[in-house]
């Protein structure tokens, strides 16, 4: 019995010290991920490249789901705020709801699953296929021509894509209040512009989705990089980025509101 | 005659499991030498070693005479540019074309104009006969062409030295003719020096000038084809001629057969 415990306390431990020395390999490859970053911005094609792939090919999901989200809200909002009688204030909660929380983080959602998974499945397939030592042995620095253009390309993608979330969002809401349920045009429009702050609420938003899109992107990379290369290992990794950047993308979500609209 | 790579009493061990004992080497200039051995033996392990990609434990790897287990990371790169190597199944970049794999190193290394470093790739894909497929993305070639244009790739910058890790295995007998004779007539066309990983031992024979055995981490035979093909050392032997029993058993080692199959309990 005594022996059982050790073993399971063992185990335990085990875990733990991978667990830590996981983070540690990943802060590292982090870190030079941003000091090998020349190439990405010095043949920055490459990293036109990459936002291609992040952010180009992401539009359609992050547009329709912009939309669908937008809508809900104008519907849900006109339902209890006509209770108090203020359904023009519907475009304010539109709009607050998108820029400040909803914009960013189902976008950065929507961004891990699509993006960051194609791109640790990739970075994953290029090691189990030898394409990353065949770049080694090539004398090209993996990290440098491959990761750093990746992340800086999602990193810039991830807050154009919020934007784009919100801004239709936005339409989303103005077509199912104004135009579907006949909420004044004027009074949306207006009451949005009077409640909306640049810097209190865009500002954040955009700062948001910027750390999102570090975090993901990051998360992605190290995935793929770190991934057993067998089909099962990339399988895992691809499934990793997703669970692991959805938790990341809420928990900061958490720290950072807390941080920027306390007290209001 | 001057050795390019010398491998000097080179120990490997990944985690606790030794890989290499003991290792001693040497390639000279202008030869094609092959190491030879079963799958799990090293042979790959000592190719990353001299690459640079791994450190030896014990002992020293020097290529054109400076230690590589010493040299840092800039020191390594401007070593690499002059080594091309060919991966067991090509290592092709999946996103780009052929022509584009083979310009990658151009392009990366040299700032060449673009029309000059298109044409560079293309003489390249000439010299092992895939000038006609340049187009095409590594999913559309066969496993003998995409090797084919891997050691275009591999050449592209005229290296010193080409490694080539298991270059034979899975290819049909014209793609593997192909590829051993292109192998050959490279070294050559290009003054190079070649180190072959193989257990292709019958085409490997023909067009190599020296021959390593590697068994279980150690070099256990080494001569000139010549030699190997009548070499009477047991392991050499099985090797050599595909023998089933021998030094190395047909049957793994295991328990009592009987016990295996459960006769014992039974009559118990």
């Amino acid at each position: 019995m005594p022996e059982r415990i050790v073993e399971s306390l063992r185990g335990v431990g085990h875990k733990v010290v991978h667990g830590i020395w996981r983070l540690g390999y990943a802060s590292g490859f982090f870190l030079m991920t941003l000091l090998r970053s020349a190439t990405s911005f010095r043949r920055f094609s490459l990293t036109i490249k990459e936002i291609y792939s992040a952010g180009v090919l992401s539009l359609i999901i992050i547009v329709v789901s912009g939309l669908f989200v937008g809508m809900v809200l104008g519907l849900q909002g006109y339902e209890t705020l006509q209770k108090y009688g203020s359904s023009e204030a519907v475009g304010t909660l539109v709009a607050l709801s998108l820029t400040r929380e909803l914009g960013p983080v189902v976008a950065g959602l929507l961004f891990a699953s699509r993006a960051g998974s194609a791109m640790t499945a990739e970075i994953g397939l290029m090691k189990a296929t030898e394409q990353i030592s065949a770049m080694e042995m090539m004398a090209v620095d993996p990290i440098a021509r491959v990761i750093g253009p990746r992340f800086w390309g999602g990193v810039i993608s991830m807050p154009l894509l919020a934007a784009i979330f919100s801004a239709v969002g936005v339409f989303g809401g103005y077509l199912i209040t104004v135009v579907v349920i006949g909420v004044d045009t004027g009074a949306f429009w207006s009451q949005m512009q009077n409640a909306v702050d640049f810097r209190h609420d865009i500002l954040n938003g955009i700062i948001k989705s910027v750390v999102f899109g570090v975090a993901v992107t990051a998360i992605a990379l190290f995935e793929g990089y770190d991934a057993p290369p067998t089909a099962e290992g990339v399988s895992g990794a691809t499934t990793r980025t997703v669970v692991t950047s959805s938790l990341a993308i809420l928990g900061l979500d958490f720290v950072l509101t807390a941080f920027m609209f306390r007290g209001i | 005659m001057e050795n390019l790579v010398e491998i000097k009493d080179v120990s490997f061990t990944y985690g606790f499991r030794p890989v290499l004992k003991g290792i001693n080497m040497t390639v000279p200039r202008g030869k094609v030498v092959s190491i030879m051995g079963l799958s799990g033996c090293g042979k790959t392990t000592l190719l990353r070693l001299i690459g640079g990609a791994i450190r030896p434990r014990k002992g020293e790897v020097r290529v054109a005479g400076r230690a590589v287990n010493r040299m840092k990371r800039e020191e390594l790169y401007a070593m690499r540019r002059k080594m091309g190597m060919l991966y067991q199944f090509g290592a092709l970049f999946t996103d780009m074309s052929a022509l584009e794999n083979v310009a990658f190193e151009i392009r990366e290394h040299t700032s060449l104009p673009e029309d000059m470093v298109l044409d560079l790739a293309m003489m390249k894909l000439n010299a092992v006969g895939l000038r006609g497929a340049h187009h095409m993305m590594p999913a559309e070639l066969s496993g003998g062409m995409a090797r084919r244009v891997a050691l275009a790739r591999a050449i592209a910058l005229d290296p010193t030295l080409i490694m080539y890790d298991e270059p034979f295995t899975g290819l049909d007998p014209i793609s593997l003719g192909v590829i051993s004779n292109l192998l050959r007539r490279l070294n050559d066309a290009l003054g190079a020096t070649s180190i072959v990983v193989t257990h292709d031992v019958q085409e490997t024979l023909k067009i190599v000038d020296y021959v390593y055995f590697m068994a279980d981490g150690a070099v256990v035979a080494q001569g000139t084809p010549d030699e190997i093909r009548d070499s009477k050392a047991p392991f050499v032997h099985q090797f050599v001629w595909g023998e089933i029993d021998g030094p190395l058993p047909f049957h793994m080692p295991g328990g009592s057969y009987a016990r295996d199959l459960a006769l014992e309990t039974a009559r118990a």
